[in-house]
């Protein structure tokens, strides 16, 4: 069975998000997706700076099995990316929950958190989509 | 629920993800599927390739059945236990499934026989096939023999560490071995052959003994490594994978295959002879080709290949080559490509190289 952390939030598309304060939030795919997805050899990720909506296409995850979009789980501005994917993509596959996250961001509608799923409701998605 | 391997326990103790293939559940990979490919590229890997079809062909008109059965010419096989690459084709031409033919005595002797292995994805259709055109022939016999299992040992270590696994004459076998050659050794078959790019062994031996055999190689430090790795690393080596590079709709002159035709003798029938030759005549309108993308991104199978000026093709093959750090795929273009083209790569073109589709061997770059 794959990691879940009970103090992250996730959404349906396997990304989960950790709450970091001041309405900024860390994103990156789950250890389901990640194993899902096989060995992960490219991530391209968005610019510092785009504003995106919740739903929009964020990224793309090259695993040696398939393209995979990323999606942006909530609204707001890209504040942060994580460089490390460029040459380590694999950190993905070790880390997903650590070093192998994607982006941060300054969220437009904080009300939108709750919305996401918790460990228990995507623990749930998960087993029903085994 | 798939068809098992015998040594499907094994792999369930080595930690692999099982997935179905073609009917069997077969290990994807044991934890990381680059990690395999480094392996077998730098030291050692083996797969287990059970759910390959092996046939033996006997009797005394073996040899003329396969001359009339196949593209390429079984009289090729001077030497006991050598190898022949050859595509089963249909009366278009088309390819009903590549294979390997063993030469399993001396040549010319009587009681000469070969031994085949096909796909297992095929194997209802070829055995059909091959049946359906023993007709004519007075005496040829085809035995599946379901009851071997089949291991493959590769890598430039894997030769050395096998024959820390097995006995001492079987070792003594391996190293007689020449390059496409597979001898027989206390009833275990051992072939010089593999589907690499690398030196290495596959061996077929009974069932029963397939899992101690097994182990005896992981001790050794032969690391299990499942299909995924087996797929990168063939691409790398240019070879072709049936299903995706070529079926029966495609000729061999337009697979990379034109090489394992054997025209000559001129008076020898076999099954495509004439439309291969129809085909040679009127031109063959395509070629598979190798692409090479150094930006980033990955080539899939079916995306769209553009030649300027020239025309449109599809990749047939296509994946991140972990030996290179770039993508490369095999793809079926028009015959005047030269050697550049653009793939569409959701729904941007990219531009790549076209080359001889062979990308790596033995751990070594072969293109410039």
């Amino acid at each position: 069975m794959s990691n879940i952390p009970s103090e992250l939030k996730y959404v349906a598309s396997h990304e989960w998000i950790r709450v970091e304060g001041d309405g900024i939030v860390t994103i990156g795919v789950t250890d389901h997706a990640q194993d899902l997805l096989g060995d992960v050899v490219f991530v391209e990720l968005p610019d510092v700076g785009a504003e995106l909506a919740g739903g929009d296409e964020a990224g793309v995850v090259e695993s040696v099995k398939a393209a995979s979009d990323v999606y942006a789980p909530l609204s707001g501005e890209i504040v942060a990316i994580n460089e490390e994917l460029e040459d380590s993509p694999e950190l993905v596959n070790s880390d997903p929950y650590g070093d192998g996250w994607f982006f941060k961001i300054k969220l437009s509608d904080t009300a939108e958190l709750n919305d996401l799923l918790d460990a228990e409701g995507y623990t749930g998605l998960c087993e029903s989509e085994a | 629920m798939g068809s098992k391997t015998a040594l499907y326990e094994k792999h369930q103790e080595m930690g692999a993800k099982i997935v179905d293939f073609g009917g069997w559940d077969m290990p994807i990979h044991y934890g990381s599927q680059v990690d395999e490919h480094h392996q077998v590229r730098t030291a050692s890997g083996m797969f287990d390739v059970s759910h390959m079809t092996v046939v033996d062909v006997t009797g005394t008109d073996a040899k003329e059945y396969l001359r009339y059965l196949l593209a390429n010419d079984v009289v090729k096989l001077q030497e006991k236990g050598k190898a022949l690459y050859s595509g089963m084709l249909n009366d278009n031409g088309g390819v009903i499934d590549d294979l390997i033919v063993y030469l399993m005595t001396e040549p010319g002797v009587s009681g000469e026989w070969f031994r085949v292995v096909v796909n297992c994805a095929t194997r209802e259709k070829d055995l059909r096939w091959m049946a359906d055109h023993t007709v004519g022939f007075d005496d040829v016999a085809l035995t599946e023999q379901p009851d071997l299992a089949m291991i493959a040992i590769q890598g430039p270590k894997a030769i050395e560490l096998s024959k820390q696994a097995v006995s001492e004459s079987r070792a003594k076998l391996i190293d007689q071995l020449s390059v496409f050659q597979g001898l027989e050794s206390e009833g275990w078959f051992i072939a010089r052959t593999g589907y690499t790019g690398e030196d290495g062994l596959e061996i077929m031996l009974p069932e029963d003994e397939a899992a101690d055999f097994w182990q005896a190689l992981s001790d050794a430090g032969v690391k299990p490594c499942g299909l995924g790795a087996r797929d990168t690393l063939r691409l790398e080596a240019g070879m072709n994978l049936y299903g995706s590079d070529m079926d029966e709709t495609v000729s061999p002159l337009a697979a990379n295959m034109g090489w394992t035709i054997a025209w000559e003798p001129q008076e020898r029938q076999f099954i495509g002879r004439e439309a291969l030759q129809a085909q040679k005549e009127s031109g063959v309108t395509d070629k598979l080709v190798g692409l090479v993308m150094e930006a980033r991104g990955v080539l899939r199978a079916h995306q769209k290949v553009i030649v300027d000026g020239v025309g449109e093709g599809e990749i047939t093959s296509g994946t991140f080559s972990p030996t290179l750090g770039f993508s490369i795929a095999m793809a079926r273009v028009p015959a005047a490509t030269g050697e550049q083209a653009d793939v569409e790569i959701r729904g941007k073109r990219v531009p790549v190289r076209v080359l001889r589709p062979s990308f790596v061997r033995n751990g070594k770059k072969v293109f410039d």
